[in-house]
Parts: C-alpha cells; sequence; structure tokens
C-alpha cells in the first residue's frame, strides 16, 4: 500500500526553524512506522535523521510523536495509523537534527534520583533473599526502557523542565519499593522538594504514553502515599 | 579531538559495561554508538545459567559438559569450564547490584529449563537458568548501567568506531566519529577493550537490532587481526515468521512445543529425549528439513510454536514480553492460537579471538596483542563453537567481560602509554571524507545491503553446500566492487546516518567474505555449520578453529587446535 508520511524536519546546517514535508511510502499494512521511515531514508532522502536499533520495541531509541502521540516506531503498525501519518520529534528537548532531540538532560534527571540499589548491609555469601511477593511490588517499573515517552508527554513537564518527569520517578520507585534497598529516604527527601513528585497532576498522560505498559502514574502516587504515610 | 585514557571500551552492553566497572580504578572512557540502555543485552529474554542449584542437584561440571556437547565438541574446553565455575559468582554479583530475579517461594533466584542444558551429562534437562521473567537481558543492562551511574563510568555516547590505532606491536587507542557533530575523536589509550557485539544484520531475517553490524570485528579485522571461527553463525529457530523477532526458547522451557503443519509434535523423531529442548542447531534444522518434506503449516516456509496448553496464568507470569510481541506484530493471541515461527539469524559464534582474560590473540599459539582486549559477542573465546546454547550468551558477557576488564585494569597500572602512529585519524578521515566528499552519483547503499542479506540468508544460513558457497562469494565480489563506488545523500555533518548506516554496510561485507570463505574451506557438518554435501562431522580433518586472516587479494586461512581437557568428542544425540 502507499502511504503518505508527513515528517517534521530540521537540518540545523541550513534551516532556522523546522518544517514539515511530504513523502510516499510502499510498504505493507503490517509494517512498523519504522519501516515506513526507513523506506523514505533508503530510497527517496538518505538525509532524514533518527534514532533506531532494536526494531520491537525494548531499546527505546525511536520514540517520537506520532498523529501527535509518543509512540516508538517500531511499536505501531501502519495500517493502525490512517494516512497521511504525521511524525514529528519528541516535546520538550532540544532539537538535534530531524526527528532526534538532546537526550542528556533526561538522562540527567533519571541520574540525579540515584537510580542503583543503595544496600550498605554486608552482602550475604550468595544471593540476598527475597519473597515473590516483595519482589511482586517493585515488578512493574523494572520494565521501563527509559524512551522518554512519558516524560516528554508530560503537562507539568512541559511547563517546567526542572520538574524530574515520570522516568525519573518511575525508576525512583523501582528501588524505593525494593525491600534490598535502603536509599529510599534520600530519594524520597529529593521528591519531597519543590521540583520533585508534587508537580505531578495526575494527568494519565504517562501512563497512555507508556510503550511498555507501566502504570505510571500508579507509581507516582505510590510515591505520594509514601511521602505522606512513610508507607513503602 | 584528542583524549588520553588508560583504557577505552568499545560498546556499552553486557560485556562493555561490566570490563568497565572493574576499570573505575583507572581513567577509563566507554564509547557506544548508543546510548548505553539501548544496547542489544537488553533484548535478550530467557535466562542466564549458572549451576546454583537453587531448585535441583547441579554443577558447573555438568554445564560445562553441556556447553561443550551444545558447541559440537569445537569449544576451548578449559574456556568453558572457567565459564561455568564463574557463572555462579557473577549471578550473584549481579543479584547483588540490585538485578531484579524471579524467586522462588523461599527467597531465592528461581531457575528454570534451557534448550541443551541436562542434569549429569546429558540424562534429562535440568533447572539451570536464573531469569527475570522474559527480559532477563533487559534487566542485566540495566543493573549493569545503574552500577556504571553510581560508580561514574564516564561515558561516549553515539559515538561510532571508525578506526582501531596499533603501532609497534601494541593496541594504543581507537578513533571514532561523534555522531551528533561529525567530530572525528582520537581516544589514546594503553588498552581497549572490544565489546561491540554481533552482525546478525548480514542476515535477511534476524533477531538481531538494526546496529548489529559487526563494526568490532571487522575494524580490527582490517587492521591484521584474525577472525575465528566465522562460519559458526546461529540460527534461532523461534523468530517470528516473517519479521525475525525473536521468540524465547524459554516458551520451550515452560513447556511449549513446536508443531508442523499436519499437527505433528516433529521433534518427537529427531531428539526423542529433549525433543522441543534440543540445541537450536539442531532444532532450526529440523523445521528446514519439515519445511522441505512438504510439513511446513499451509505448504509454507514457517511452523508453530504452540503455547496454549500452559494456560494465560503461565503465559501472563513468566512469557509477558513475547506474548505482547506477538500480539502487537501478528495480531495474534499466544493464549489462544499457535504462532507462526521460522528460524532467524540470531548469534555469532566466531569473531576475535581471545584467551580467557580477553586478550585478543594473533596467531594459532596464543600469541596476544599487547594492549587489546575483547569479550562478548564481537570475541571469540571459544566457549560457543560451533552452536551456542540458550542463556550461555549471557553468561559470556558478564564472565569475560569482567575477566577482560580485571585484566586489563592490571595492564594498564603497570604498561607506559604507548606512542600513537603518525597522523592516527588518517585512515578513519579517509573513509569519512569519501563518502561526504565523493560523487553525488553511484550505487546505493540500500540495494547493495539488501543484496548482502538476501543472499547470505539463501546461501550461508541453516544449510550450505558448495555450489551456493562458491556462487555468493562471487556475489560478494560484486557487492564489494559496487562498494566502492557507493554514493550517500546526505552530505551534512551533524547527526548523518546516511553515513553511518554506510560505514556499517562495509563492515558487514567485510564480515560475510570470512563467513563465507571459512564456511567453503570446513567440508564436515558441526553444529550451526551445516553442509549438505558433507552431511557428517570429520574430528580427524576438522576437529580445529578456523582463524581468518585478510590479505592482499583474498583472505588466508589458518587453523589451531581446540582445548580438550576432559570430554573427549562423541557423537552428538539428545
Amino acid at each position: 500500500m502507499q502511504v503518505t508520511l508527513r515528517i517534521q524536519r530540521f537540518d540545523p546546517e541550513r534551516d532556522e526553524k523546522p518544517h514539515f514535508e511530504e513523502y510516499q511510502a510502499d510498504v505493507e499494512p503490517t509494517d512498523r512506522l519504522l519501516d515506513a521511515l526507513n523506506y523514505v531514508k533508503w530510497y527517496v532522502d538518505g538525509s532524514l535523521a533518527y534514532r533506531r536499533s532494536c526494531a520491537h520495541g525494548i531499546c527505546g531509541s525511536d520514540a517520537m510523536r506520532v498523529n501527535g502521540r509518543n509512540r516508538l516506531a517500531c511499536k505501531v503498525l501502519v495500517r493502525d495509523l490512517g494516512n497521511p501519518i504525521t511524525v514529528a520529534p519528541m516535546l520538550s528537548f532540544q532539537l538535534i537534527k530531524d526527528l532526534v532531540v538532546d537526550m542528556e538532560p533526561f538522562f540527567a534527571k533519571y541520574r540525579a534520583l540515584k537510580p542503583y540499589l543503595i544496600a550498605d548491609d554486608p552482602p550475604p555469601e550468595k544471593e540476598r533473599l527475597q519473597s515473590p511477593v516483595d519482589r511482586e511490588r517493585y515488578e512493574d517499573t523494572t520494565k521501563c526502557i527509559l524512551c522518554a515517552c512519558c516524560t516528554t508527554s508530560c503537562p507539568p513537564f512541559w511547563a517546567n523542565g526542572d520538574f524530574y518527569g515520570p522516568a525519573a520517578i518511575v525508576n525512583a520507585h523501582r528501588f524505593i519499593f525494593d525491600s534490598r534497598d535502603h536509599g529510599a529516604d534520600e530519594r524520597l527527601a529529593t521528591l519531597n522538594e519543590r521540583n520533585g513528585i508534587w508537580r505531578c497532576r495526575t494527568v494519565f498522560n504517562c501512563t497512555e504514553a507508556c510503550p511498555r505498559g507501566i502504570k505510571v502514574t500508579e507509581a507516582m502516587e505510590d510515591v505520594k502515599r509514601a511521602l505522606m504515610l512513610r508507607n513503602i | 579531538m584528542y583524549h588520553r585514557f588508560d583504557a577505552v571500551v568499545v560498546g556499552a552492553g553486557g560485556a562493555g559495561l561490566m570490563a568497565a566497572l572493574q576499570l573505575r580504578a583507572v581513567n577509563t572512557a566507554v564509547i557506544s554508538k548508543l546510548y548505553p540502555v539501548r544496547s542489544h543485552t537488553g533484548t535478550a529474554q530467557g535466562g542466564i545459567a549458572a549451576a546454583l542449584a537453587n531448585l535441583e542437584e547441579d554443577y558447573p561440571e555438568w554445564h560445562a559438559f553441556d556447553t561443550v556437547k551444545g558447541g559440537d565438541y569445537v569449544v576451548d574446553q578449559a574456556a568453558a569450564e572457567t565459564m561455568c565455575a564463574e557463572a555462579v559468582d557473577v549471578v550473584y554479583e549481579l543479584e547483588r547490584g540490585g538485578l531484579p530475579f524471579n524467586r522462588t517461594p523461599d527467597g531465592k533466584i528461581d531457575q528454570r529449563r534451557f534448550g541443551g542444558h541436562t542434569r549429569n551429562f546429558g540424562e534429562a534437562p535440568v533447572r539451570r537458568a536464573c531469569y527475570a521473567a522474559d527480559r532477563t537481558g533487559h534487566m542485566i543492562l540495566q543493573t549493569l548501567f545503574q552500577q556504571g551511574i553510581k560508580h561514574q563510568v564516564r561515558f561516549f555516547n553515539e559515538f561510532h568506531l571508525l578506526d582501531l590505532l596499533i603501532h609497534e606491536g601494541r593496541c594504543c587507542g581507537v578513533v571514532a566519529l561523534e555522531i551528533a557533530t561529525g567530530e572525528i575523536h582520537v581516544f589514546h589509550s594503553k588498552a581497549v577493550i572490544l565489546a561491540a557485539g554481533g552482525y546478525g544484520r548480514a542476515y535477511k531475517i534476524t533477531s538481531n537490532a538494526h546496529a548489529l553490524t559487526g563494526d568490532g570485528v571487522a575494524v580490527p579485522y582490517r587492521r591484521g587481526v584474525p577472525l575465528e571461527d566465522m562460519e559458526f553463525y546461529q540460527f534461532h529457530p523461534t523468530g517470528i515468521y516473517k519479521m525475525g523477532i525473536l521468540l524465547t526458547e524459554a516458551a520451550r522451557g515452560e513447556g511449549g512445543i513446536l508443531l508442523n503443519g499436519k499437527g505433528e509434535r516433529f521433534m518427537e523423531r529427531y531428539a526423542p529425549k529433549l525433543v522441543d529442548l534440543a540445541p537450536r542447531d539442531m532444532v532450526s534444522r529440523c523445521i528446514l528439513l519439515e519445511v522441505r518434506a512438504g510439513n511446513g503449516v499451509e505448504g509454507k516456509d514457517y511452523v508453530y510454536l504452540d503455547v496454549r496448553h500452559l494456560g494465560k496464568e503461565v503465559i501472563d507470569a513468566k512469557l509477558p514480553d513475547i506474548t505482547d510481541f506477538v500480539r502487537t506484530y501478528m495480531g495474534i493471541d499466544p493464549v489462544t492460537q499457535p504462532v507462526p515461527i521460522q528460524p532467524t539469524a540470531h548469534y555469532a559464534m566466531g569473531g576475535v579471538p581471545t584467551d580467557v582474560d580477553g586478550r585478543v590473540v594473533v596467531d594459532e599459539s596464543g600469541t596476544p596483542l599487547p594492549g587489546l582486549y575483547a569479550a562478548g559477542e564481537c570475541a571469540c573465546v571459544s566457549v560457543h563453537g560451533a552452536n551456542r546454547l540458550g542463556t550461555n550468551s549471557l553468561v559470556d558477557i558478564v564472565v569475560f567481560g569482567r575477566r577482560a576488564g580485571r585484566h586489563a585494569a592490571r595492564f594498564v597500572q603497570e604498561a607506559d602509554l604507548p606512542p600513537l602512529p603518525p597522523h592516527p585519524d588518517a585512515f578513519a578521515r579517509e573513509q569519512v571524507d569519501k563518502l561526504l566528499r565523493g560523487p553525488q552519483q553511484g550505487e546505493r547503499a540500500v540495494a547493495i545491503r539488501e543484496k548482502l542479506q538476501a543472499e547470505m540468508m539463501d546461501k550461508a544460513s541453516v544449510m550450505r553446500q558448495e555450489s551456493d558457497l562458491k556462487a555468493l562469494q562471487r556475489t560478494l565480489g560484486e557487492l564489494h566492487e559496487a562498494y566502492e563506488r557507493v554514493a550517500i545523500q546526505d552530505r551534512g555533518l551533524r547527526f548523518n546516518t546516511d553515513l553511518t548506516e554506510t560505514l556499517e554496510l562495509g563492515c558487514l561485507l567485510d564480515i560475510a567474505d570470512t563467513i563465507v570463505v571459512g564456511a567453503q574451506a570446513r567440508t564436515e557438518s558441526r553444529g550451526a555449520h551445516w553442509r549438505e554435501d558433507y552431511p557428517k562431522r570429520d574430528d580427524a580433518n576438522w576437529l580445529k578453529h578456523t582463524l581468518a586472516y585478510r590479505r592482499d587479494g583474498g583472505i588466508e586461512l589458518r587453523y589451531k587446535p581446540v582445548s580438550i581437557t576432559r570430554f573427549q568428542p562423541q557423537e552428538r544425540k539428545y
């Protein structure tokens, strides 16, 4: 089938500001949007820039705005997107080129909430024990692939780029609710500050945007409850 | 731009990150063409094998035997024993680093069955694969990246490897392209650890990411480093039909079965003991044999993976990701429908030859190239021989990533900084300038790449024969000629992926040569290398490793012996 792609283009070496261009792609209905982008790049215009790697929704490279919603281009099929398909970069981050944005500020926020196990007790000879119930407590937030679909769909983040945003908080949640971790207090203290969890307005855009099906808003509420009730 | 470090790690998947963590006391850079969390380690699904014996009796010796037999005896047994012994400790280390393994009712790491892993030297399947749902690789990658943040590892993200610097017999750094700016960087260092992954993109149907183009294999090869056992390339039996996306072997470990078009559980005929959990090379071959016998579904080139009888609860709890893949890409539900699958190019057993400390060795007698290390899929230790067992790739990357990192950490503390060659970035600039400033009109990279992938799939995949391989070699010669005239459209410096994709294609072409030449020479069938014209394993002539050297006018093949310590080669039956 033929599909029309309206793609936002921006070449910092030539353009003052971004603009849209239209391309025709020859694809199967069951092709991924990524396949259609590859078609354009490989057969029509080699200068089109976007990130991609695994092509099946695990590496998190190809998050972009598709018909106004954040999606992974490799996890949505052309037949489900209508015609034409409008493709633009994620909001809130500086444009590098075409669909590529600067991800450094995103990872800086992730790092700021200490996304690693903090456990100062002497480790046992073998594994630390953890019951299946305790393991289940943070299962959902371990699925995060750091694609930024949630954070760049979050209205409070659009309004205030200093907000940690849902992705960083999801990864803090993953450790706060891990029974082996002892760093909950310091992470929660950071999240209680002015750019912390209270910027969340429970809009649910994050949950709708997550390509991994993580209940992002629920995780945010878990963190709020933990702060109010000290209930981890 | 010029940088000076003690050590440079190329690649930020499991092997690269594990190496970098050992190097945190010295000045280390990790360069990666992707953000570390995008690395292909993250797509590994089923598990990481280690004889923890949390659920039943198990020993590293049993694991080593399975590894050697799985590799059809062209495994270096001392290396396999090292890997299987250290697997236990390294899994505990990952757990202590925060890895969220699934748990047994008493809180220990849970383990499940996997293809080719057995109790007591082949008696029956054993629970050896430690796992985190069906995203074990994702969890390993996340955990190691998290530890990298904790220990302030210095990352250079989106830097594309262009060249390896070797001068006066020592490795002294790498040259890389900063993708965002187009700037060329020289990293001058005492040691380089290559951990840049595999090259499944040489094939049309593959489970591998677009990024897996073997840069960390082709670049040292061009600098005179030999490549070992390139003819051994694994096809995983259960790729999603036509797309190649992997459906984990854990689906069969949990009880899933394979059915042909007649609804027969055909693996019963080929592997009466392990049935659907026979090793991957065998199962892939059996699928093709069924298809050839007209037993594919609807007479086509696929069969079914059936997990329906496991029930929704087990499927949702233990195989959630692959269920999601099947629903997303095929529009069917594995809870109620069998899934069309076909073999998919998955894993390179061959690569840059190393010893058990990750040191790159450049000849038959194991002479190391000082300062150069390799680990993970781009390396060949060789622990996988002619066919890797499921879950052993994750073992390999963490065990040998750690060993390479530890050895390199000692090396750089004793070694001085070697001098750079004159004009260290000249060859890298030449490659880039040729594309950025060459003629506007020429061959299109996509045409060369698609032809390469289709031909490799057709003639150098699960079944091979001399006439096909000869024809393929001629085709590769034509594709190399076409590549000399390749023209890119994007002439800019910023995020020029037209440029990087075309450089990657050059790597794939060089690698394909070594696969095809090695496969043509090896006139026997062993593991994943199956020659229809030589259907028997031939230990008298071929129980040896191939070394492929790039020479003017072609490839020189040399051979080196296999280390055999305790398991004498026997017929491989399951």
